[in-house]
């Protein structure tokens, strides 16, 4: 397993780029989730704001 | 119309490709996960250490995909900013700046990692030599076009432009791709090759080859994802989205 984790002495090199590939890209996954919840949002504000303009 | 062209219009139509995208997008991502992990497992486990470059190589099996992923990438960018600039088609418009993001994601992961590659091989973590230079113009490229299209108020404006500067700037794919070629490189050329026999062992070619399939799915998952956030934007003021809306926090992922 520390042979492993030492990858012929390139750990240094090796984890960090995978480390990199990972969060860059959970990062990115994540990001459309929160967009779309600030979007909905603000089209929910968007829709009381009409209805508080014309009182029923 | 003929069956083709009615078929097309349906897809085409915001509500319609919201929740064909919405279907499908789950799958993008779960597929791509689980190919990659098996992918990971023969890279880093299975495939043997290189000759020369002992494991440090293994650097290899996200460094490619990414690197094919930022042209793929501004590829289908490019493609569908040029129907949406032609034909005016809004889904075209959404996908093309959908991609932007992935696209710029993945070009950073090159470039990092290709740094990360770059210092025990080469001595050096950056030199400006032409594939690297190339490659960090088209994560310019890609921040110009989100920049852009971020700038300008109207999202079909914003779009249009941004599409604009995104086919102008395709000019420098086939410099990234035969940049090591066309001038002495510190970079290695391709190791793997469609037309001709690839130079490369089969114990290490699977994982690359399914980790380049995976990235295309997860590219495909965030495209898609993005593409239903421009349907709902697009879509702002029409019945589906707003009861889409008025669904409330609770309507987190499904379609």
């Amino acid at each position: 397993m520390s042979d492993f984790l030492a990858m012929g002495g390139y750990a240094a090199y090796v984890w960090p780029s995978f480390a990199v590939f990972f969060i860059v890209l959970a990062f990115e996954a994540l990001a459309p989730r929160a967009q779309r919840k600030r979007i909905l949002a603000s089209i929910r504000g968007r829709i009381r704001r009409e209805r508080d303009r014309k009182p029923t | 119309m003929n069956t083709l062209a009615l078929w097309f219009h349906r897809i085409g139509s915001p509500p319609t490709a919201y929740r064909l995208a919405g279907r499908i997008t789950p799958w993008m991502y779960g597929i791509g996960a689980v190919l990659g992990a098996v992918a990971l497992y023969g890279g880093l486990v299975l495939a043997p250490p290189d000759y020369q470059q002992g494991d440090a190589y293994r650097i290899i099996f996200i460094h490619v995909p990414s690197a094919w992923m930022s042209l793929f990438a501004y590829l289908f960018m490019a493609a569908n900013a040029f129907v949406a600039l032609v034909w005016r088609i809004k889904l075209s418009e959404i996908l093309a700046m959908a991609s932007a993001p992935i696209g710029a994601a993945f070009t950073l992961v090159t470039l990092v990692t290709g740094a990360l590659w770059g210092k025990p091989m080469w001595g050096t973590w950056w030199t400006w030599d032409a594939r690297l230079t190339s490659e960090l113009v088209l994560l310019f490229l890609y921040l110009g076009v989100i920049g852009l299209y971020h700038a300008i108020d109207d999202r079909r404006q914003a779009a249009r432009a941004a599409g604009f500067l995104a086919l102008i700037g395709i000019v420098n794919l086939p410099i990234v791709h035969f940049s090591v070629n066309w001038w002495n490189t510190l970079h290695q050329g391709s190791t793997v090759r469609l037309l001709g026999p690839s130079k490369i062992d089969a114990a290490m070619a699977w994982p690359l080859l399914l980790m380049a399939l995976a990235t295309h799915l997860w590219f495909f998952g965030s495209v898609l994802a993005r593409t239903r956030n421009g349907l709902l934007e697009l879509d702002a003021g029409k019945e589906w989205v707003r009861s889409i809306a008025l669904q409330g926090e609770s309507a987190g992922g499904s379609a």
